[in-house]
């Protein structure tokens, strides 16, 4: 960080735009998506040459295989959790989209497609329901949506009652998890892939993009300047609704098998891989390869320790303190930075910060 | 300070990351031998129950340990918190990248696991179920803990045992469509039937595996039937209801009990005098069974065909039957004298 230093207050004086106020190679280098990337990079180098296994033919085939449906679901979550809402119920939705695929593909002899089909529909709709609440009824998000969790929960519960439903038809059930050639990717990457893309189009690159991030920083103002708040809202309820049954297909067919209780505690993996990809719980602020990179780091942490031999308590507190850190990090090591005597602080920038808090808010972001 | 704060946020954050994603994998180098080991000479048998911290599984592990421990092999036990149907398949996963010789698994899902199963196969992974089975073309081996006849008849020379032979008994069942206790209860009547003429069966009344209602329906059983002279009740929740009632009632000592139970829910009905005899089968003996017959698996001695023969340490011989699954015997009968070797 010394490194740069130098460059930084000389180029702040020349532009007037924070965003700007740095060179290219800086802006693009010292965030936190970068920081979530380098990190990815340097637990996988580590555990390639250290945790013996994770070097073997099936390390990567597998962690993919079951961070698919996390990876998916947390595609539209970023949106989401950019315009400062949530949605909880992500994984109540795929068990209910995952109920329907098996009803309809086992009890009724519909073909995979034409149930995946259905299922999506009925996601989109249920992700809608959760965003006429939140968009047009004015709720907040982390209640309507808890409630859907369990809404959406007994559903699925209700198709399939106790029993478990298995034995789905061949060819369409295995395509999913089978690889590329003789590659270490499963099929469901290229799904992922294609919708990755398409999502960080839409975030990053269209207007509809920038007014999530204007809902993110203040509902009001992004309505003053002519977003369509609740709408855009509604949208990206419905895009996760529909994401989420995806994933519940593709976990159907995976598993061959579905009970109650697919999927369940889902929606808080999807989570901590968006707040660990660098995407701030008050919203506003994000980037989705950050969040891919997220959810990579969490599932290659797993994948590791399990190698390793460590126990599901030892994971889930290094992958706990892994995203309280990041939260920390992000939140409150600018504020106390903030506090501190500063150094090197151009007049300009300092005027334009004429109240404490304001100014702790915008480094926040 | 916009800059600065964002640069040292960024490299707060990676350096907080990295450092607590390093440590982590770093600590674990010491310790961390024990979870595979594929390419050393010695047996690497991993346990998988349906969840940690379930004193059953406690157990049966326990026994695996032992067997492990015994044979020389290198023991390690891994597992979901939770008992969802595909919980166990990254532990599967994992296991196969490991390249342990023997995966002994007591499966959440019959079927879910199926395509991990099968993939660690190919890997070279040994696999054996134990308690409970997946689909049989999902594994080498199944161990199973008892028949439908083993577990009928136990309770039937017990009841015989406890009332002489002779008198009035009732069962006490789970759910009155509960599969495995119909089946059970089938098997009881013709036993009976065959082999005990003087019992009579009066009554069959389901608790529907819930604490309460089998507390309320071995009160009702003893008004119904003033000559009862025994109560046999195939469930854990039933047998730990009834004795619960039974043990602050006028009953107690007269109105025999028996059944399939657990030790620690009726430790303190068999000290009291309320229970004299219950059976289940010992799940220490179900892993250490399930140990050997992994490493049997894994020497290459068998491949899992009916009519192969392999030795079990303390256990003696056992041979695989149809559909690749070894029976463990006859179901383990608690009393007074053996329930406190017993913690599950």
């Amino acid at each position: 960080m010394s490194t740069a230093t130098p460059v930084a207050p000389a180029a702040a004086e020349s532009r007037t735009y924070a965003a700007y106020s740095r060179s290219l190679l800086a802006r693009l280098l010292l965030n936190r998506e970068a920081a979530v990337i380098a990190a990815l990079v340097v637990v996988f180098v580590y555990a390639l040459g250290n945790v013996q296994y994770f070097d073997g033919p099936l390390t990567i085939y597998n962690l993919l295989k079951e961070y698919a449906p996390i990876l998916l679901m947390a595609l539209p979550m970023t949106l989401i959790i950019v315009t400062g809402e949530i949605d909880l119920s992500v994984a109540s939705t795929l068990g209910a989209s995952a109920a329907i695929t098996g009803v309809l593909v086992v009890d009724h002899d519909l073909s995979v497609p034409s149930a995946a089909v259905v299922a999506i529909v009925v996601g989109a709709l249920l992700g809608a329901l959760n965003g006429f609440f939140v968009a047009y009824v004015g709720l907040p998000s982390l209640a309507v949506t808890i409630g859907s969790l369990a809404l959406y929960r007994g559903l699925a519960e209700g198709l399939i009652q106790d029993k478990r439903i298995s034995g789905f038809p061949g060819a369409l059930r295995t395509w999913p998890t089978e690889r590329i050639g003789d590659t270490q990717y499963p099929n469901i990457i290229i799904p992922i892939i294609v919708l990755a893309v398409l999502f960080g189009l839409l975030l990053h690159f269209t207007s509809f993009g920038r007014s999530v991030f204007e809902i993110g920083l203040s509902d009001e103002a992004a309505h003053f300047s002519g977003v369509n708040v609740a709408r855009t809202k509604l949208i990206l309820f419905t895009l996760s609704g529909a994401v989420a049954a995806l994933a519940g297909v593709y976990v159907a067919l995976k598993s061959n098998s579905v009970a109650t209780d697919t999927g369940a505690g889902f929606e808080l993996k999807v989570i901590a891989g968006v707040l660990l990809g660098g995407v701030s719980i008050f919203g506003g602020r994000g980037a989705l390869h950050g969040v891919i990179a997220g959810v990579l780091l969490i599932a290659v942490l797993n994948s590791a320790l399990q190698l390793d031999g460590q126990g599901s308590e030892v994971i889930q507190i290094i992958i706990g303190l892994l995203l309280v850190g990041s939260v920390i990090a992000s939140n409150f090591l600018p504020r106390i930075r903030a506090l501190l005597p500063r150094r090197a602080v151009t007049p300009e920038v300092t005027s334009k910060t004429p109240v404490n808090g304001d100014h702790t808010r915008k480094v926040a972001q | 300070m916009r800059i600065n704060s964002k640069r040292f946020a960024a490299g707060a954050a990676l350096a907080l990351v990295a450092t607590l994603g390093l440590a982590a994998c770093g600590s674990d180098d010491d310790g961390g031998s024990d979870g595979g080991g594929g390419g050393g000479d010695k047996t690497t048998v991993t346990f998988l129950p349906k969840n940690l911290g379930n004193p059953y599984f406690e157990t049966s592990d326990a026994g695996g340990k032992k067997a492990v421990e015994e044979f020389g092999g290198t023991f390690a036990e891994v597992g979901p918190d939770t008992a969802g149907p595909d919980a166990q398949v990254s532990y599967i996963d994992t296991a196969a990248a490991q390249g342990v010789n023997a995966l002994i698994v007591s499966a959440n899902d019959p079927t879910a696991l199926c395509d991990s199963l099968n993939a660690a196969r190919d890997a070279g992974t040994k696999v054996v179920t134990f308690d409970s089975d997946t689909d049989p073309e999902c594994r080498d081996l199944f161990i199973n803990q008892a028949t439908a006849e083993g577990i009928a008849k136990v309770q039937v020379d017990m009841i015989a045992e406890q009332i002489g032979d002779a008198g009035e008994i009732a069962i006490l069942s789970a759910a009155a469509n509960a599969t495995n206790q119909n089946a059970w209860i089938d098997l009881i009547e013709e036993d009976l039937a065959a082999n005990h003429p003087n019992i009579k069966l009066v009554d069959t009344v389901y608790g529907d595996d819930d604490d309460q209602t089998s507390f309320d329906k071995t009160a009702a059983l003893l008004a119904d039937h003033p000559n009862l002279k025994g109560i046999v009740s195939p469930t854990t929740v039933g047998i730990s209801a009834a004795a619960r009632y039974l043990s602050t009632s006028a009953s107690k000592g007269k109105v025999a009990l028996t059944g399939l139970g657990t030790p620690d829910q009726m430790r303190d009905y068999v000290k009291d005098g309320t229970v004299t005899e219950f059976a289940l089968w010992n799940p220490e003996e179900l892993g250490y069974l399930s140990a050997y017959a992994g490493k049997a698996l894994a020497d290459g001695d068998i491949t899992g065909a009916e009519g192969d023969t392999f030795e079990a340490g303390d256990l003696g011989e056992f041979t695989v039957g149809a559909d690749s699954t070894v029976l463990l015997g006859d179901p383990f009968r608690f009393n007074a004298e053996n329930i406190d070797e017993f913690h599950f």
